[in-house]
């Protein structure tokens, strides 16, 4: 041993450390030590947390299963959603208000010929028409309206939240002051007032376009959406872009000469997207939730076009006979909000816990 | 304080006047008048109608009109009914206020308690219990609630009579339906701030003197954790004043909500605009009160 390895002797209150107690690392030791781990991305680390997660992973396979069914099931299951159920080309007007998987009179006579016919697997309305396909249907039509109407609620409060945050100044004032406003308004109030406006002012617009079948009530719905709910979209990207801004980064770009539009697009909206993309999420049950309380209170979709809400709203009518219709899209819709809600909760945890409240 | 509270109180304003500014135009945005029917009144009848009511002056000066009656409680007469709305809306919202109000409380009340328990207990069997049932409850849409209460309670197991303007008035099933939501919402809000709370170093510090466990919870961890579910109160009355219209309808209670709801399927305009504008006033005047609590118990929080 050295002159130098030699430690004085320890004091009895000393805080010094015995060198003589550690001992060396081994070979092994040190090769654990050295191993790097496997390269990672921020992406791919969240999904690992993610799919750790069962309730996510599981809410994850319910609306797999869920989109699965309602994009195949209408190509298998032989019956339209505004089709009154036919036997050999006839009308069956016996097949009213079945129970699920019956078969009608007429049915019951054509299996005893040897015909082959598709259960009715939630049974049929009170127009003869099969339920199976009109919950799914519904389910469609709820889905999408989720989609869509988050997807206007990003672009929107991405492109104003973006300026407002980057351009600052009184530009920002001004832009954050219109959104306060806008955001103090009761929402659901101003779409229940806006469908009603709407309604008698869209429906010359659009008599005999494609947009007809949709009806005015979802179009208002969407334009309700456009206009009302990105506020909070907005504000959330705003937030981030100031905080990102002021990233040596960004300097670094400013001084290489590069365009706002392209530090925004390259460089500050790259490093946001997680919180985007959950709040995204978090946005569709909410679209949601607000389509069916439309369509329950009659200002939803156009008449023979079911939703989840207004199926929920007909089968108010015989409840006591025939509750199974309303079980079936009441499930449904408590299943698709259950699992976006779930999904959305393991997303922020596996992506930006700090956002977790 | 004081410049807050006027600058909430001047957003308030403003946002009221737009309430009642977009509700007028675009209720007079849709097409068709009142003497558009098949049976046209008189020339002579009409002019006198139209100078009655204002209908031959420019909309601008029918809108200040619109407002300077609104000022004096008068919102107008129902298309359908004939009866003056003020009349309708003072007495239907008699009933809401109270099955809203007792909504409120009870979900407050009850949501704050459960949240406690389940941050005190925490991953104990009450707690997932509860947390199960939340996270449930947030998940299912009022009308659905509404409508599964009924069918149960009242039509498959008898348990409550169906609700009736002049028999049986139960509102245990309608308080039920509005106030799962908030409480579920308020437990979940209530769990985790609690938990956030008894992991600051001053409740160390108060447990570490030796204070009361008792006095630790509800003077040192309540307290604080109270402050995020008062900014829920506003949403919390706009949630409630919203589910009413669904709620109302499905147990066919007379309430300000099932009023509203009729008015839109009749499309009597005068009834929707003055609906509108009275639960928007209701909501505005809810958040602003719970931000004036939410800046009155927290000096900490700027605004700016």
């Amino acid at each position: 041993m050295n002159e130098i390895d030699q430690i004085p002797k320890k004091h009895l209150l000393s805080l010094q450390l015995d060198v003589s107690k550690f001992e060396p690392a081994s070979a092994e030791e040190k090769e654990q030590h050295s191993q790097m781990r496997e390269p990672s991305t921020f992406f791919k680390d969240g999904m690992k947390k993610l799919f750790k997660n069962p309730l996510a992973v599981g809410s994850l396979i319910v609306l797999l299963l869920m989109v699965i069914t309602i994009v195949f099931a209408p190509m298998i299951v032989p019956y339209g959603y505004e089709e009154m159920i036919t036997v050999g080309g006839v009308r069956d007007k016996t097949a009213k208000n079945m129970p699920p998987m019956q078969f009608s009179e007429l049915e019951q006579q054509a299996i005893a010929n040897g015909e082959e016919i598709f259960p009715h697997i939630f049974g049929t309305d009170a127009l003869c028409r099969d339920y199976f396909i009109r919950v799914v249907y519904g389910a469609r039509v709820s889905l999408s309206v989720g989609l869509f109407a988050s997807l206007i609620v990003l672009m929107i409060g991405l492109v104003y939240g973006s300026v407002s945050g980057y351009v600052g100044g009184r530009t920002d004032l001004v832009m954050m002051r219109i959104v306060d406003i806008i955001y103090s308004l009761p929402d659901l109030l101003m779409v229940i007032l806006l469908s009603v406006v709407l309604d008698p002012l869209l429906k010359d617009a659009i008599a005999h376009t494609s947009l007809e079948k949709i009806g005015t009530n979802m179009i208002s719905l969407f334009i309700v959406f456009g206009l009302l709910y990105w506020v909070s979209m907005a504000r959330l990207v705003r937030g981030q872009i100031l905080s990102i801004k002021k990233n040596e980064y960004v300097l670094a770009a400013r001084a290489l000469g590069a365009k706002p539009v392209r530090i925004v697009k390259k460089h500050v909206l790259p490093n946001c997207i997680s919180v985007i993309f959950i709040s995204t999420a978090l946005q569709i049950p909410n679209a949601i939730f607000t389509e069916s309380f439309l369509s329950f209170i009659g200002l939803g979709v156009q008449a023979p076009m079911p939703s989840l809400g207004s199926l929920a709203n007909a089968a108010r009518q015989g409840l006591e006979s025939y509750p199974y219709k309303l079980v079936f899209p009441a499930v449904a819709i408590c299943l698709i909000v259950l699992a976006f809600n779930l999904l959305g909760d393991g997303l922020r945890d596996a992506f930006d816990p700090k956002l977790r409240k | 304080m004081w410049k807050y509270i006027l600058k909430r109180l001047g957003l308030a304003v403003v946002t009221v006047f737009i309430i009642i500014t977009l509700t007028f135009f675009s209720m007079n945005a849709i097409p068709g008048g009142p003497f558009e029917k098949e049976k046209a009144p008189d020339p002579a009848v009409r002019a006198v109608l139209e100078e009655r009511f204002h209908l031959n002056k420019p909309v601008g000066v029918q809108f200040l009109y619109y407002i300077a009656d609104l000022f004096q409680g008068d919102f107008g007469i129902s298309l359908k009914t004939g009866r003056d709305i003020m009349q309708t809306l003072t007495e239907s919202f008699a009933v809401s206020a109270r099955l809203g109000g007792v909504a409120a409380l009870s979900a407050l009340v009850v949501g704050l308690v459960l949240g406690s328990i389940a941050a005190l207990r925490r991953n104990g069997v009450f707690d997932r219990v509860i947390i199960f049932f939340t996270t449930l409850f947030v998940s299912v849409p009022s009308f659905v609630l509404a409508t599964i209460l009924l069918l149960t309670f009242c039509l498959k197991l008898n348990w409550f009579q169906v609700w009736s303007a002049t028999g049986q008035q139960n509102y245990f099933l309608p308080i039920l339906a509005l106030a799962l939501y908030p409480m579920s919402y308020i437990t979940r809000l209530t769990k985790s701030s609690m938990l956030d709370v008894l992991g600051q170093d001053y409740i160390r510090t108060a447990r570490s003197k030796g204070v009361a466990e008792s006095k630790v919870i509800y003077k040192h961890a309540l307290r604080n954790a109270l402050i995020p579910v008062i900014t829920y109160m506003g949403p919390m009355v706009a949630y409630i004043l919203t589910g009413s219209l669904v709620v109302e309808t499905v147990f066919t209670i007379g309430g300000l909500g099932s009023k509203f709801v009729t008015g839109i399927t009749n499309r009597d305009y005068p009834m929707i605009m003055a609906t509108t504008i009275f639960l928007a006033v209701l909501m505005v005047i809810a958040t602003l009160i719970s931000d004036l609590i939410y800046k009155l118990v927290d000096p900490k929080i700027s605004f700016d």
